[in-house]
Formats: structure tokens, sequence, C-alpha cells
């Protein structure tokens, strides 16, 4: 019986699917879930999560924060800010990357401005793996 | 003067008219705008129910309950308000329901010698407010019509501030609630503290505690102290979208309201202009009668000298 994935964003379900793997990291690291895990819940940081779908082929996705709940083989990304890597604007995000790393040598003080930077690089990074 | 009363009725149909097709119009698209609140609120129920079963989760993994969010206070000494109304009228009694029952609260605390603080959504409940000069925290406008989840995030964070950093002990949600196409209802609840952890896992499915332990990363005050904040936002972020789906309901009544009411003024009107036609034609055809009878007069009144007949009675 393989994994039963959900993406949900406040707004909507953004990705419902079945997969034999999921990777994502926690605060304490990397964790990946196989159908038959225990019960487990986690704060998620901004990270790209990996998918091996059933049917064979990757998703990944950029969470930008956040909780995954597994439980019965169903795992739930609960996420404020999610997105898949095909939604993903890259060179937006490039662009992004580019303002908010300027803001970030300008004053060293910009928390704002270091999440950007952190957001953009996630982006990137899902992005380019697809 | 026949013709003037029948053109200022015309004039008044006129006006009617161009009024009852405006308010027809704002009933059809708050008719498809209270769907799509809808249509939002059952998108955004999968998220707050995941939430509800995450802390279900946690209370069956006995979770130690100091977070800030939680903070029962005994004496409480001052509470905040966020009222929900909407930036536009024309809603029928939305916005003086949720205004009048949350003015009602604020007055009562006021006379139990507490304090208060308001933090505003939409328009309507600042000018009403500040024009009966309350002390007004904080106000928001531009978000009531199609909340978005960053709204409800600058709301949530305005109204933790307050009460985190303990100006407040207690935060009262005032907004409609929306139960049904028909039925909306005005909602007084205490929103901050939060209800205990026990209370929100037992609104959720309850088979938590029939499932095996969690293992929690970093620890599961780690998970909560981060998963409270967003269960607040997404709590708020449902009360904007109920808030939304009843204004719009509300002003479709109300504009259904306005335009059957223009119909049948419409219809009166209309009476009364055929009848100011129907009197102006008679009454000409009394003149022209009368015109010519006074002709004929002037005939018999030439004879009148010569010979009156005795038994000829006047026509009538």
């Amino acid at each position: 019986m393989p994994l039963h994935i959900e993406l949900v964003s406040p707004e909507r379900i953004v990705y419902e699917g079945d997969a034999d793997l999921i990777i994502v990291r926690t605060t304490d690291g990397e964790i990946g879930f196989q159908p038959g895990h225990v019960p487990f819940v986690g704060n998620l940081v901004p990270s790209v999560v990996r998918v091996a779908l059933s049917d064979g082929g990757v998703q990944h996705i950029a969470v930008h924060s956040g909780f995954v709940e597994v439980s019965d083989d169903h795992v739930a990304l609960l996420s404020d800010v999610a997105e898949l890597a095909e939604d993903i604007d890259a060179d937006r995000a490039r662009k992004a990357l580019e303002k908010a790393t300027e803001a970030l040598t300008e004053g060293s003080e910009n928390i704002e401005a270091a999440f950007a930077v952190k957001r953009a690089e996630v982006r990137i990074q899902a992005a380019e793996a697809s | 003067m026949p013709g003037g009363q029948e053109r200022t009725l015309r004039r008044r149909i006129n006006s009617v008219q161009s009024t009852k097709q405006i308010t027809r119009a704002m009933e059809l698209i708050a008719a498809t705008r209270v769907v799509k609140a809808m249509q939002r609120a059952n998108a955004a129920r999968p998220y707050s129910l995941k939430m509800t079963g995450v802390i279900e989760d946690l209370a069956a993994g006995g979770v130690g309950t100091d977070d800030p969010l939680l903070r029962v206070e005994e004496d409480i000494k001052s509470v905040g308000f966020v009222v929900i109304t909407s930036d536009r009228g024309l809603a029928g009694a939305y916005n003086s329901a949720v205004i009048r029952a949350a003015e009602r609260e604020v007055m009562a605390i006021q006379t139990e010698g507490k304090d208060y603080k308001l933090v505003l959504v939409g328009k309507k409940a600042k000018d009403y407010f500040r024009f009966r000069n309350y002390e007004i925290e904080a106000s928001f406008d531009g978000m009531t019509d199609a909340p978005t989840y960053e709204d409800a995030r600058e709301l949530a964070s305005k109204v933790r501030d307050i009460f985190v950093g303990e100006k407040v002990d207690q935060v009262v949600l005032a907004y409609q609630e929306f139960i049904s196409m028909g039925t909306q209802r005005v909602a007084v609840r205490r929103f901050l503290p939060l209800e205990s952890m026990d209370t929100i896992a037992s609104e959720g499915s309850g088979d938590a505690a029939a499932r095996a332990l969690f293992e929690f990363e970093p620890s599961p005050e780690g998970v909560l102290s981060s998963l409270l904040p967003r269960y607040v936002e997404s709590r708020l972020y449902s009360a904007l979208l109920d808030a939304s789906a009843s204004e719009h309901a509300n002003r479709q009544r109300a504009m259904k309201a306005a335009t059957d009411n223009a119909e049948e003024l419409i219809t009166k009107l209309s009476r009364a202009l055929n009848r100011a036609r129907q009197d102006a034609i008679t009454t000409e055809i009394m003149e022209i009668v009368g015109g010519a009878e006074a002709l004929d007069d002037d005939d018999d009144d030439q004879k009148l000298p010569d010979e009156i007949p005795e038994d000829t009675s006047i026509p009538s």
C-alpha cells in the first residue's frame, strides 16, 4: 500500500498523490517516510521536499514553513507557503534572490531580507531539480 | 394644467426603473460572490481540519500547555475586540448588527471598570467607532471583499501582539457567522486564550487516542509553539471567509428587496400615471362638450328675448 501524500495550504489542497517515499527536512534534519512509518509530527524548515511517486516519477515541492504529519500511511504537509516545482517561475525567483541579497548586504539586521533569500534559494533549488 | 402631473410621474417611473436596474445588477453580482466565498471557505476547510488533527495528536501525546497563547488570566483587566465588518454598505443590517453587538460588549466591559482595545476590520466599523470617539488600537480595510490568507496573517499578528504582549487578557471576536444562504448570525465569542488543548482536540475526528503514540520533532512543545500561531491565523482566516460570505448574502438579500420594492413602486406609479392620463382626457372631453354646449347656449340666448317656451327645461 503506497503512501497517500497531501500538500495542504490554508487556501486549498495544492497537491494530492500516491508515493513510495517522501523525504522532508525538519528542524532535526532530513527524514524519509515509507509506507508503515510510525505516526510522526514535525516542524518543516524551508527546503525542497522530494516525493518518489508510485508511477515512478519524482515530484519536487518547495516548502517555506509548516508541518508534516504522518499517520496510517497518510502524509499531510501543512504549509502556509508551498509550491510545486513546475509552478515556480525560476527567473522570477532568481531576480528576487538578487534583490534580497542586495537588501541583505545593505542592512545586516534585515530579517525580512534573510527570509527572502532563503525562500528564493529554495524555489530555485526546487525548479532546477525537476 | 393637463400633462404636468403626467410628466412628473413619467420622470419618477424612469428614475425608479434605472434604480431597479442597478439594484438588480448588484443582486446578481452578490449572488455570484456568495458562491465564490463559499467555495473559498470549503477549500480552506482541509487545512484547518488537519491543523485540528495535529493538535489532537499533540493532546494525545500529552504536551505541556504553558504556551503564551493559552495563557488564562484569572483577573481580566483588559479585553480586546476584533470586529469584522465590510468596507461597503448596501448590505442591509449586516454591518449595524455586528457593530451594535460589539458596542454592547464594549459598554458592558467599561461598566465593569475594565479596559478595552479595538481591532477593527472593514471601513464601516472604523467609521462608526471613530465617529463615537472610541479609542482604536488598529484597523484594517480592503480585506473583507475577498479575504486572502495573507490578510488573515496580518490581522493575526496584530491580535497575537496585543495578547502575548499582555496589553489585553482576553480577545473577543465579533462577526457574522455564515450558516446557510438564508441564515447568518452575529457571533460574539472568546477567541484568545484558545480553548484548552483537550477542547480543541475533542472537536476533531476523535480517532487520535486510538492511534499509536506519535514521534515529534523537535519535541511536542516545539511543534506546539510553532503550530498555535498558525492555528490562530487559520481560525481568523475562516472567520474572515465566513464574514465575507455573510456580507455578500446580506447584500444579495438587501438588493433583492430593493428590486422588489422598485417593481412595486413602478406598478403603483404606472397606475397613477394611467389614471392621470385618463383624467386629463376626461377633462378635455368635458371641456369640448362644455364648449360645444356653450355655443348652443349662445344660439338659444339670441332667441331668448322673443319667445320662451314655458315648458322648455335647460338641458343638463
